[in-house]
């Protein structure tokens, strides 16, 4: 069986700075699979390769089969894609958003009109629909989001941190929303996430990132009982992020003004 | 909120889906949909937000009003023999759409900051629909113009020519001049990759397009070289065009819209050569140092 996605010693450098070194993924289908690692790990550059938003320049990583450097357009019709930012419209309403995407895929007007009632339906936002998603809640946002990355049925569905910037009840919601929803259609998921408990409970499998290389992949349960008796993933993380965790290292300036900013507009 | 049970989901099989084509098929059938989409989603915008429209008519109602009525008085600038008022009005109409375009770079900049471009860019459309997009969305501010100035000139009594014809070229080369000044601003984008410096950059060519062209006064009156440069300004070209269809004076239509639409295409497809770097952003700014200097260290 191909896999969902298949990296082979993907590597991407900013300029003299090894972002992603030598990764080495795979992800079957059906399976959700969760990055972990500290700021400026590599994840999120892992994800704009896997998206075609970054060339894929050494190594070579496969969605479904199809190589992303080579086949950018195909690839981009197979995953639906939420990044850490808000990147829903907040000038249009929600049904608009999800309409202009529908548009973008090429869907016709029969079955774009009934995907987004489908897909706000699922995501409980029918009755928010006509309503300007500059006044929604950060929860309601990136449902919309999701709702947005599902008008094209995608086969992978790629969440770079969902659930930052949301609270408590936000968050509990989108991973019931997620479970759900692959309950449903056996969709891929690959998200990465800074929560333990999110990757607890969301993944079937992790790898732990760190300083641009995967130091660790395996189930949750694989990774705890690896690291000792009565071991949390957190206690994973920590040996995995070493001593330059809680350093002024991580991420940088830019990174950190991203995540407030998006974390601002959750509100 | 109680979470509720998702309804039935799509999932690619189970309906009548475009099936993706074949590898290396090109996606260019989606150019003119996908153009349209991002059209119609521009005007959705500027209809849930009519204030932008409004503040943006201030700008050539002042200039009509203050400027255009002290210089008609004053006759210092040889309008041929009309009012200079009648003379400046299509030029205040091809500025006014240039100032609303040249912000599309800063426009452009705040979307990719914002998340919106990058998920826009993980969609299947050919890259050059999203510019044209952008550009044709310019040309539709650039219209709200057309009707503002019009108004106007009707108000201070300026005699324009008000036979259809010649109103739908005036919106024909308005929104060829927009889009080219907004695919402009988007390659200057590309280039400066950040807010500040687009800013400096777009207020520095902003002033030698407007002065530098024919908008306020005949290429006559001014110096050889800046002729020379009115030549080459495409804002030039479109005040000629605007120029003849609404007062009537002699310009050579047909070169002048030729101008413009080679204009427009070169713009659209530098800013579009120019999106992959701007979707990367500023190289190097995701850390002070670099990770191999970190890990050497760690």
């Amino acid at each position: 069986m191909t896999a969902a996605v298949a990296c082979r010693q993907l590597t991407f450098s900013f300029g003299e700075q090894l972002a992603v070194d030598h990764v080495d993924l795979e992800i079957a289908p059906g399976e959700v699979f969760g990055l972990l690692g500290p700021n400026g790990a590599g994840k999120t550059t892992t994800i704009r390769i896997l998206t075609t938003l970054l060339p894929c320049e050494r190594g070579s990583a496969e969605i479904f089969g199809v190589d992303v450097g080579r086949h950018p357009m195909e690839v981009r019709r197979l995953i639906g894609y939420v990044p850490q930012q808000l990147s829903a419209d907040s000038g249009l309403t929600g049904r608009q958003n999800l309409m202009l995407y529908a548009r973008l895929y090429g869907l016709p007007g029969r079955v774009r009109r009934q995907v987004t009632e489908e897909v706000l339906d699922a995501m409980g936002l029918t009755e928010s629909a006509d309503r300007l998603v500059r006044t929604y809640s950060g929860g309601m946002v990136r449902r919309l989001e999701l709702a947005q990355a599902l008008v094209s049925s995608p086969k992978l569905l790629i969440l770079d941190e969902p659930t930052t910037g949301l609270d408590p009840i936000g968050r509990t919601d989108m991973w019931e929303r997620l479970h759900a929803l692959r309950k449903q259609t056996g969709l891929t998921v690959l998200l990465t996430t800074h929560y333990m408990e999110e990757a607890e409970r969301l993944c079937d499998r992790l790898a732990m990132m760190h300083l641009g290389r995967v130091r660790l992949v395996g189930t949750p349960q694989e990774l705890k009982s690896a690291h000792g008796e009565g071991a949390t993933l957190e206690d994973v993380f920590r040996t995995v992020a070493g001593r330059s965790l809680g350093s002024d290292e991580g991420g940088g300036y830019r990174a950190v003004r991203g995540a407030r900013r998006a974390a601002n507009r959750l509100g | 909120m109680p979470f509720v049970a998702p309804a039935e989901l799509p999932t690619g099989s189970d309906r009548d889906i475009p099936q993706p084509p074949r590898l290396g098929t090109p996606s260019w059938a989606l150019l003119p949909q996908s153009v349209g989409a991002l059209c119609l989603a521009e005007i959705q915008k500027m209809r849930h937000d009519w204030t932008e429209l409004a503040t943006r008519a201030l700008q050539p109602v002042l200039w009509l009003v203050i400027f255009g009525e002290t210089f008609t008085r004053l006759h210092a600038i040889p309008s041929g023999g009309r009012p200079y008022l009648d003379f400046l009005a299509p030029g205040i109409l091809a500025q006014s759409a240039l100032f609303v375009a040249i912000f599309y770079g800063i426009h452009i900049i705040w979307e990719r900051d914002a998340g919106i471009l990058p998920r826009l860019l993980v969609t299947p459309i050919p890259r050059p629909a999203l510019i044209l997009g952008k550009a044709f969305a310019a040309g539709i501010r650039g219209i709200s113009q057309v009707i503002v100035v019009f108004c106007v000139s009707l108000i201070l009594g300026v005699s324009l020519n008000f036979n259809p014809l010649h109103i739908l070229g005036t919106i024909v080369i308005v929104v060829l001049g927009a889009g080219f000044f907004a695919s402009l601003s988007m390659t200057l984008a590309g280039l400066a990759l950040s807010r500040d410096r687009l800013m400096g950059l777009g207020q520095a060519i902003t002033m030698p397009l407007f002065f530098a062209s024919n908008a306020l006064y005949p290429v006559k009156v001014m110096p050889g070289w800046v002729q020379v440069l009115t030549k080459v300004n495409p804002l030039s070209y479109e005040v000629n065009a605007l120029r003849g269809l609404l007062i009537g004076t002699r310009a050579p239509l047909l070169e002048d819209f030729a101008v413009l639409l080679v204009a427009l295409v070169v713009g659209v497809t530098a800013a579009s050569a120019l999106l992959k770097r701007l979707v990367r952003g500023p190289t190097g700014s995701k850390g002070l140092r670099g990770l191999r200097a970190r890990r050497a260290r760690a």
